[in-house]
């Protein structure tokens, strides 16, 4: 019976009161027999709680939790810290089983919680206005692209760094194929291991609609923004850029440097690293553009009586309004991440993000200074640029996959490695410092990686 | 005076010098921070947030959390949302370590169980929907819709067919014709029938060998079992196009009538609705899509594979559309679909859709005399209802019914959609729900037809709040609190 009310009595009763004798007349009334099903679904037994809980924890068994281990793994999902009122606050179930507020009457809660989510994210970018949230950064990114076309009305090319995170850049490729337009990727330095300016610039022409860069980039270094988004405003196109929240805590926000869309993956804020998803799209724009923002947006006005309370507004940019015309397909957003990225930046208040920063800062700074010529040189890091909490280091040896394995085995996730999307940096693996790394764990990693035996085969990695 | 602070913005709530959360000291060697970060990078201030001690934060969400009404608390009939009870064990179990803390880029020996879960909801999503290839990627039910529609185009394009249309009902949700858009389709618009149908004819003019796609909903946004099916999937591909179920409504046919067998080639899933993932206030949902064999190649990278001893992420797939998004999908949602899934069993998902149908129809039937349902009888998981006629009668409108209905503490059915019926109001009361809670909902309903209009203009009553000015916030927007 699970989850079901209705006993046996009670179907007997309603089926009266329908007027059919049975539920299979009921069903013959309703689906032609063409279109039925004869048979039961070929799916495994029914299990009780207690046989699901044994059955799922047999399953977790067979993964290895980030948490049981230190992790210096990245490269777009962050182990930053949760405070534990993040999880008791959004896992009340007025927040948790309620939906999109459609009766605004009785979804203040929700409401309240999107306009206080939507100011954060202002401050934090310097934009004008913030959405209730998209799915994830990358198709973020993404619908910040579609905007640019719309809003220049050039329909021709996106430019986007090679550096910017390489789904995300994915991820906007399978959009634009199908539009036809043009993206074009603009290679990194080899020494900087950022996007030149003048690379940009080179790029440019009189169609692009956007230049996309990201801040921190996939490799943590700073690109040179303030130089870049000059560069895109000079051919007419839009400056985009994707950043990483928890850096804002120390980093200038992008309305200083330029930007006219900003986006992020919200995952770090607050929201658990869950294999990748559900994570939080943010997005933010100056007000010129705000007719052109996807998705759901909260704002304040007054009720009957004048008191202060909130609504979805600008409707009229959306799916169950302008249908094929909106500004987007995008109906279910992620909600309960904003919510919980709302909880978390209100305990952290400006001191708590700007010391998370710092600390990321710091202890990733320490660890990079440590590896660079480890293990008699063996260890080095390739690119100059300045860092915030991930940097690339480059394994003499050549042989990262068994390095990243045999430092598995010892109960370490040392870090990503850069093969699988840059050919050329097979040799380079991505370290990820945040602020839960101790001086012990990253003296621990240093120490096993420079100890870690050249040679092992990649058959380790299998 | 009753003390309400704690509802306040969290922004009334600060003072300087409160705080949250307190980080540890920096535990290594000293930088001058100018050694690690350029001073020209970083900011000048501190970010603008509120400073707010973690008391302030636990009342202000607790006490703002009960201005919500919600599947916990309330009757929540809203449809086409499907909002039925969310089980608590689910999110015990999705919160395990082993299923929370999984970097998406950790290696495959180090979560085999993850990978072994998803290969059997692919699976099991395959057979639900009597389809071959099952992708769990999109992040959202409109997200399955687009990449579906880019798989279709995908596919076409490589049998060297251009096709630029994609055909959906006029009740069809609105992100069927923004998803083919998106896609880069063409939209148009086919007729339906007054009880809610496909209209066969305005269908067959419209299908040409330009038509790639055609989207249905069903059972539709009416309720009901299109009786047409099977016609309406041969015309399709008679003209060499493929059909599209949007699975929206599948809480009323799961172990009933699979999608792929009345003829559909593709289809997208909303767990979070089907299958109990909570909504969360606004998502996050999934939106995993199921494909027939000939597709398959060209759906989203990476799909779980398995060669009988261990799981991997198949990324080599080169007809594949790409990504549509980060990672590997929603997993956290998926987790809860596969545990709702693995709860019932085979025939207990069709008991499952059988006692949403019962409960629609039950109340359908006490419903009827009251408010006319256009469509007939019967209906499957929900049925629209129209206050057209007490709207004529004495000026009462669905959304007064509506938002009257909040004041005897139910939530309201989703009034004004379908956009095909006036003065709609369209119910579904899902299978987690007792006949009793279904009587005293009739019984609401009817006691508001007899209250005089004005209270009910003016309804609700006994909320937080009165009906907002909508209209102010669309012409002075105010969507951030100011600094």
């Amino acid at each position: 019976m699970s989850y079901l009310f209705n006993t046996p009595d009670d179907q007997r009763a309603m089926l009266e009161a329908i007027g059919v004798g049975s539920m299979a007349e009921l069903f013959a009334q309703l689906v032609p027999d063409e279109a039925r099903l004869h048979r039961d679904l070929d799916i495994p037994h029914a299990m009780s709680e207690l046989e699901m809980t044994g059955h799922m924890q047999a399953l977790a068994a067979k993964n290895t939790a980030c948490s049981s281990r230190p992790c210096f793994l990245g490269a777009g999902s962050y182990d930053h810290f949760i405070p534990a009122a993040v999880d008791a606050l959004a896992g009340r179930g007025e927040f948790f089983t309620s939906y999109t507020p459609y009766q605004p009457e009785v979804s203040q809660g929700n409401l309240t919680v999107t306009f206080e989510y939507q100011t954060y994210i202002t401050r934090l970018t310097g934009m004008d206005v913030a959405n209730a949230s998209l799915y994830d950064g990358a198709t973020a990114a993404t619908e910040a692209a579609m905007m640019s076309l719309e809003a220049t009305g050039r329909r021709g090319r996106i430019v986007v760094a090679g550096t910017v995170h390489p789904e995300y850049r994915q991820t906007l490729q399978t959009y634009l194929n199908c539009l036809g337009v043009e993206l074009v990727t603009v290679g990194y330095n080899e020494t900087s291991g950022t996007v030149l300016p003048a690379d940009i610039a080179a790029a440019c022409n009189d169609q692009t609609a956007c230049v996309l860069v990201q801040q921190p980039n996939f490799f943590g270094s700073l690109e040179e923004v303030e130089a870049i988004g000059r560069a895109a405003h000079e051919a007419g196109a839009m400056f985009v850029v994707s950043v990483d929240p928890i850096s804002l805590g120390i980093l200038k926000k992008p309305s200083e440097y330029g930007a006219d869309v900003v986006t992020a993956e919200g995952q770090s804020l607050g929201n658990p690293l869950h294999y990748g998803g559900p994570y939080l799209g943010i997005i933010a724009c100056k007000q010129e553009f705000v007719r052109r923002m996807p998705g759901r947006i909260a704002g304040q006005t007054v009720d009957r009586r004048g008191k202060r309370c909130w609504v979805l507004t600008l409707q009229t940019r959306e799916q169950h309004i302008r249908r094929e015309k909106a500004t987007s397909n995008i109906c279910t957003n992620q909600g309960l991440f904003a919510l919980r990225a709302t909880i978390y930046l209100s305990l952290l208040g400006p001191h708590g993000l700007r010391e998370t920063a710092e600390l990321c800062a710091r202890k990733a700074h320490y660890a990079r200074t440590l590896l660079n010529g480890a293990g008699g040189a063996r260890f080095t890091v390739p690119f100059s640029a300045p860092t915030f909490k991930e940097f690339v280091v480059r394994d003499g040896a050549g042989t990262v996959e068994a390095l990243l394995a045999d430092a598995e085995q010892e109960g370490y996730f040392a870090g990503v490695s850069l093969g699988r999307w840059y050919p050329e940096l097979a040799d380079c693996f991505l370290v990820c410092v945040t602020e839960k790394r101790t001086r012990a764990e990253i003296d621990g990693l240093v120490g096993e990686l420079t100890s870690s035996p050249v040679g092992l085969t990649a058959e380790l990695t299998k | 005076m009753r003390n309400t602070r704690a509802l306040s913005p969290i922004f009334e709530l600060s003072a300087p010098g409160r705080r949250g959360a307190t980080l540890p000291p920096s535990d290594v060697p000293y930088a001058a921070l100018d050694e690690i970060l350029p001073a020209e990078a970083r900011a000048d201030a501190l970010p603008d947030l509120p400073e707010v001690a973690e008391g302030d934060v636990v009342r202000h969400y607790t006490c703002i959390s009960q201005l919500n009404m919600s599947v916990d608390t309330h009757f929540y009939p809203l449809g086409s949302c499907t909002m039925k009870y969310n089980p608590k064990r689910n999110e015990r179990l999705a919160s395990l370590p082993g299923m929370l803390d999984l970097h998406p880029y950790q290696s495959e020996a180090s979560h085999q169980g993850m990978l072994q879960l998803l290969f059997e909801l692919q699976q099991m999503l395959a057979e639900i929907a009597g389809l071959e290839a099952v992708s769990l990627q999109p992040a959202a039910g409109a997200h399955g819709e687009l990449a579906a529609l880019m798989t279709a185009a995908a596919y076409f394009r490589d049998r060297g067919e251009h096709r630029t249309k994609v055909l959906a009902p006029d009740s069809a949700h609105g992100t069927n014709p923004a998803s083919a858009a998106v896609a880069g389709f063409d939209a148009v618009t086919v007729r339906s029938t007054p009880d809610g149908y496909v209209d066969l004819e305005d269908l067959k003019a419209k299908l040409d060998d330009q038509s790639a796609v055609f989207m249905i909903t069903n059972p539709s946004t009416l309720g009901m079992f299109e009786r047409n099916i099977k016609p309406i999937a041969d015309m399709v591909h008679a003209a060499g196009g493929l059909l599209y179920l949007d699975g929206a409504n599948m809480n009323a046919i799961l172990g009933i009538a699979r999608p792929g067998d009345f003829g559909a080639d593709m289809m997208h899933y909303n767990p979070h609705k089907t299958f109990s993932g909570p909504h969360g206030g606004g998502g996050p949902g999934a939106g995993p899509i199921a494909v027939r064999g000939m597709l398959g190649p060209y759906l989203p990278a990476p799909v779980v594979a398995f060669d009988g001893v261990r799981y991997r992420l198949d990324y080599d797939r080169p007809k594949s559309i790409g990504r549509v998004r980060s990672f590997f999908g929603n997993v956290g949602v998926l987790v809860r679909a596969y545990c709702y899934i693995r709860t019932y069993g085979g025939k207990g998902l069709r008991e499952v859709s059988e006692n949403a149908v019962l409960n629609a129809n039950y109340l359908l039937s006490k419903l009827k005399h009251i408010f006319p349902v256009p469509q007939g009888d019967r209906c499957m998981h929900e049925f629209v209802a129209t206050a057209s006629k007490i709207k004529a009668e004495r000026g009462i409108s669905a959304m007064d019914i509506a938002k009257r209905l909040l004041d005897y503490g139910f939530h309201a059915p989703t009034v004004y959609f379908p956009i095909t019926v006036k003065e709609s109001m369209m119910i579904e009361p899902t299978e987690t729900e007792s006949k009793e809670t279904l009587d005293a909902f009739a019984e609401a309903l009817f006691r508001i037809t007899e209250e005089p209009a004005d209270l009910l203009h003016e309804a609700p009553h006994s909320t937080g709040i009165s009906r907002p000015d909508e209209v102010k916030a669309a012409r002075q927007p105010q969507t951030s609190w100011p600094k």
